[in-house]
């Protein structure tokens, strides 16, 4: 199933565009495993999530930890951690 | 109860947000302003924001603070695009019959912010140079202080 990933700040810049569209495989089941699955492409999803202790998530735009299951989501974002206020 | 959540590129007037609250009952008015902090020859920080979710996040903030402390108002306005030195970011306006739970509520309202709601500074200086700002963990202390504090309202 299609599900929209959203990147922000240095996630954003180190992959080169702000999301995408894609159909996670089978086996692919968190947000975590999403992750592996993407910095395996090489190059700037490498550099931008070789290191999942860097990440925070949001899952259908609530925050979630990278535990949480992909089944049902329909957007994924991935950044560092808010620095706001 | 009284409440604006606002994301908006555009400055905001202190005077007139002080004085909407101020209009709701009596009691105390607390405040908070948030500036672009200069030196190291920064001369601006860009926020960048998640549209779509960070609206919502400071609007489930603002509800927080209604459940915890009895305001009787409440603004909470986050500017987002590029800032200069000396910029205003943030302001977090709070109104309640007595002076405690405005200024708790108040504290609390700018800790969740910084910690709980999508937004993401980064630095740009004189020579070019752009940085991300770091999250600081004595934020999220200060967050977390909040956590604990639920049924009473204090750290």
């Amino acid at each position: 199933m299609a599900l929209n990933l959203l990147y922000f700040a240095w996630v954003r810049e180190a992959i080169g565009r702000d999301g995408e569209t894609i159909d996670p495989p089978e086996g692919v089941e968190t947000v975590a495993a999403l992750v592996r699955w993407l910095a395996a492409r090489g190059g700037g999803y490498a550099e931008a999530l070789a290191e999942p202790m860097r990440l925070r998530c949001a899952v259908d735009q609530s925050f979630a930890s990278l535990a949480t299951p992909i089944a049902g989501a329909r957007e994924i974002a991935l950044f560092p951690p808010v620095t706001g206020g | 109860m009284s409440a604006r959540v606002s994301v908006q590129e555009a400055d905001f007037d202190i005077a007139s947000e002080l004085a909407r609250l101020e209009t709701l009952g009596g009691g105390g008015v607390a405040s908070f302003t948030g500036v672009v902090r200069g030196g190291g020859g920064l001369e601006a920080l860009r926020l960048e924001t998640y549209p779509g979710m960070t609206q919502a996040a400071l609007e489930t903030i603002a509800e927080e603070a209604q459940r915890r402390w009895p305001l009787t108002g409440l603004t909470l306005i986050h500017r987002h695009g590029t800032l200069p030195v000396g910029a205003r970011i943030v302001l977090v306006g709070t109104a309640s019959r007595h002076r405690a739970a405005a200024l708790e509520a108040c504290a609390f309202l700018i800790d969740w912010t910084k910690t709980r709601a999508p937004f993401w500074k980064q630095e740009l200086f004189a020579d070019g140079v752009t940085r991300w700002v770091e999250a600081r963990p004595e934020d999220d202390v200060a967050a977390a202080a909040w956590d604990s504090s639920a049924e009473h309202g204090r750290p």
